[in-house]
This record gives structure tokens, sequence and C-alpha cells, in this order.
């Protein structure tokens, strides 16, 4: 066995490398679904928003298939749809133009996979995104995770002029601190 | 095959630095609290997007190019080459690789930099590759300059090259930096210094390699990069 790697922070000048346009857009005009904006911000522990943190997402399409070959059904995935995106939070926070992705059996709920880097952490940190407008404790992982807590994961269905908008929130600390995962 | 839903830890917390080291004055803000918790590893982290030759320029290895306007970047030129392997020490094709760096004045083309030294015309400092199908990678670039940073009095950054990969799945992702031998600012930099293992630590450190050294030409140096990640847990579980 090889060690591995260990990690080191992003830190603050990584936008001009990893920040492209349209890195945030996972979606066409012909990408299947119900198309939606994703955005929120990354709070320290004093509650003020982070302006140099990285968020990225991986997600299944709006049929629950993935374009990787570890998914069962990689072919039928939607050709207009990757499914992972990046933004920085520069402008106050993270946001993202994708679609409600479907279930992935054996969960009968949606979810969407999170990564935040940031100057100030010197390793990752993973969550998970789940959707207001469903019954969360359908989901195997979410039911087994401490009540007063789980509710950091749960994105605000609003509907706006605009659109359909989810509103999330990642809280590195505090009170409201998010749920991050072992990944 | 049901061990895909049973949770299997990925990180190695004896080599992976903390979220909170206080000499590292950011961190104590921004640091998670709370244990984390441990993730089943669901269809939805065993897969990640997929990268091709499409999706990379002829010039993104090469940053004594791909931002060159009327000349060559001032600085030493140099090769930086390495495999990236899992954990048990396949290579690990498709690997999406991409660096980030400050000019040979320590300057970060990055609008919040306000290091009083100069930026280069001919340099902006990233680059992109995918790893062949044995897990090799290779960039060419100028050796960066040594930084100030405010965590404290008469911090210095040493020399470092930012690494990010993306490997098969969303289980496999690092991001780090890649430091240069015989650095004396290694010793006294926090961000280094809160990796808890020494040895760890050194791995960061690219070595010297004759051998990727091209006479007349640049100096090479040689970084191979240990990506943890779930495929080595199938490896062992498989019966
Ligand atoms: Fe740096």
């Amino acid at each position: 066995m090889r060690p591995q790697s260990p990690s080191q922070t992003v830190g603050p000048f990584f936008a001009f490398a990893l920040v492209r346009e349209g890195g945030n857009v996972l979606v066409d005009e012909k990408t299947q679904g119900e198309h939606i904006l994703l955005r929120g911000q990354v709070l320290d522990g004093d509650g003020q928003p982070v302006d140099d943190a990285l968020v990225e997402i991986w997600q299944a399409d709006a049929q629950g298939r993935f374009r990787h070959p570890a998914d069962p059904n990689y072919a039928l995935a939607d050709p207009h749809f990757r499914g992972f995106g990046r933004s920085g939070t520069a402008s106050g926070g993270f946001w993202f133009r994708t679609v409600k992705p479907g279930p992935v059996p054996p969960s009968p709920v949606p979810c969407i996979a999170v990564r935040v880097f940031a100057r100030g952490m010197l390793i990752h940190a993973v969550s998970r995104i789940y959707f207001s407008d469903h019954d969360n404790t359908q989901d195997p992982l979410f039911a087994s995770l401490d009540p007063e807590r789980r509710q950091t994961l749960v994105a605000e269905r609003q509907l706006t002029p605009a659109g359909v908008v989810y509103r999330w929130d990642i809280r590195l600390q505090g009170p409201r601190e998010t749920i991050f995962f072992d990944l | 095959m049901s061990h895909h839903e049973s949770p299997s830890r990925v990180l190695d917390w004896s080599i992976q630095p903390p979220y909170l080291y206080s000499p590292y004055v950011a961190t104590v803000r921004r640091a998670p609290h709370h244990p984390l918790v441990p993730l089943p590893a669901s269809l939805l982290e065993r897969t990640g997007p997929v990268y091709g030759e499409g999706d990379i320029g002829p010039l993104d290895h090469d940053l004594t190019k791909n931002a060159a306007k009327n000349g060559e970047p001032l600085g030493e030129r140099i090769i930086v080459t390495g495999r990236v392997l899992d954990e048990s020490g396949r290579g690990v094709p498709g690997v999406l690789v991409e660096i980030w760096q400050a000019n040979a004045a320590g300057r970060y083309i990055h609008k919040n930099d306000q290091h009083d030294a100069p930026l280069d015309p001919n340099f902006v400092g990233a680059g992109r590759t995918l790893t062949d199908d044995q897990g090799y990678y290779r960039f060419i670039t100028i050796k960066p300059g040594a930084y100030p940073w405010r965590n404290h009095h008469n911090a210095w950054r040493p020399a470092h090259i930012h690494f990010s990969l993306i490997g098969r799945n969303f289980s496999e992702r690092l991001v780090t930096q890649m430091y240069f031998p015989g650095d004396p600012l290694l010793k006294y930099d926090p961000i280094y210094q809160g990796i808890p293992n020494i040895k760890a630590r050194e791995r960061l450190i690219a070595s010297f390699d004759l051998e990727t050294t091209r006479p007349e030409w640049a100096l090479g140096y040689r970084f191979d990069i240990v990506l943890a990640g779930y495929d080595r847990t199938y490896f062992e579980e498989e019966p």
C-alpha cells in the first residue's frame, strides 16, 4: 500500500486557474429535466460570507443517471449533461445553473454531492444537498443523521419570476454548522 | 457486491491535515467543529466527471507558452513530471491535473495579490493536463518565487506549485501543493507544518531528477501523487 498524499489549502489565488467562464453552468437548452438555479453562501464561524471559497458539485441527470462507467445506465445518461460544476464565491456566494437530479436507486429522493475548498482549510469538506420538496427521511443516510442537524443539508425551494431557485448555505462552523462527511 | 453500501473510510487522518491548526490563523474561524460523518459509498460518490483529450488544449501543459504575448516568461524554466497512483500503487489514467502558481518574482496574476513584485507579461501561471494510460503527467513551467503573506510577522510562503486532481470518481479528489527540495522556508510555514506526519509532509517535496532534466534547456523535477479513493477499498474487499 502506498501512503496517500496529504492535502493542502487551495489558498486565496486559485480563481484564475480553476474558476472558468461557464464552469458553473451545467445545462444547455437541450438538457432534460427541471432547470434550476442553485445558490448560497459559504459562511465562517462569525457568520461572515467567505469570498475566497471554491464550491464543486456532482450530480445525476434528471433521470438519476451518470455519464460514468460505474453507472449501469451509463449509456442512457443525458448527453447534454455532464453533472459537474465549479463556482467561486468572489461575488458574495456561489451559484449553479443545473437541473434537479433524479433520485439514484436505492434512494427514493434526489441529492447532490458537494465539496468546498477555501483559504484557511487545509483539506476540503464534503457535504450533500437534499431538496425541501421531498420527504428526505426516506433516504437511509439522511434518516440516520442527527435530526437536529440534518436540516443543514436541505436546500429551500423558492419560486421566483426567473424560475425555480434552491437556496442552500454552507456553514463551516457555528451553531448551525453544516454536516460534513468523511470523504 | 453489496459492500458498496457499507461505510468505508477514504481519508487517512494520520496523514491528512486537521481542519483546525491555529498557527495557520485562517483555520480558526473556518474549521468545522463537529466530527465528520462516515459516508456509505453510494453511486453518487462512485461516479464523477470523465475528461478526455477534447477538454485539453495543445499548450495547456506548457506554462512558458500558454500565455506568451511577445516572448518567453522570465525566470528559471523547469519540467515537472510524475505519476499519479492509487493506494495500491497502480497508475491512475485520465486524471485531470490542474496547476497554478506565482511567477518567478513571487507574484500571482490574481487581482487580490498585492505583493510588491512585478507581473510578467508572458506568464499567467495556470496549466492543465490529463494523466496518460500509465498515470504520468508532465508540465513545463517557470520556478515560482517565494512570496509574503500576512499570517504572522515576516511570514513567507516557500516556493510552491498548487495542484488540483480529479480522478476516476467523486472520492478521488485532491488539492495540494508541490514544494522544492532544500527550501529553508518549509520549516517556518504553517501550511506545510499543518500536515501531522513528517514523512507525509516530505512527500510534497519534489525531487530533483537528472533523467527529466534536459541538457542546455531546463532542470527536471519529479513529483508523484497518491490519490485516496474508493477504488482501493474495492480492491481490498473483493473476495
Ligand atoms: Fe500559493
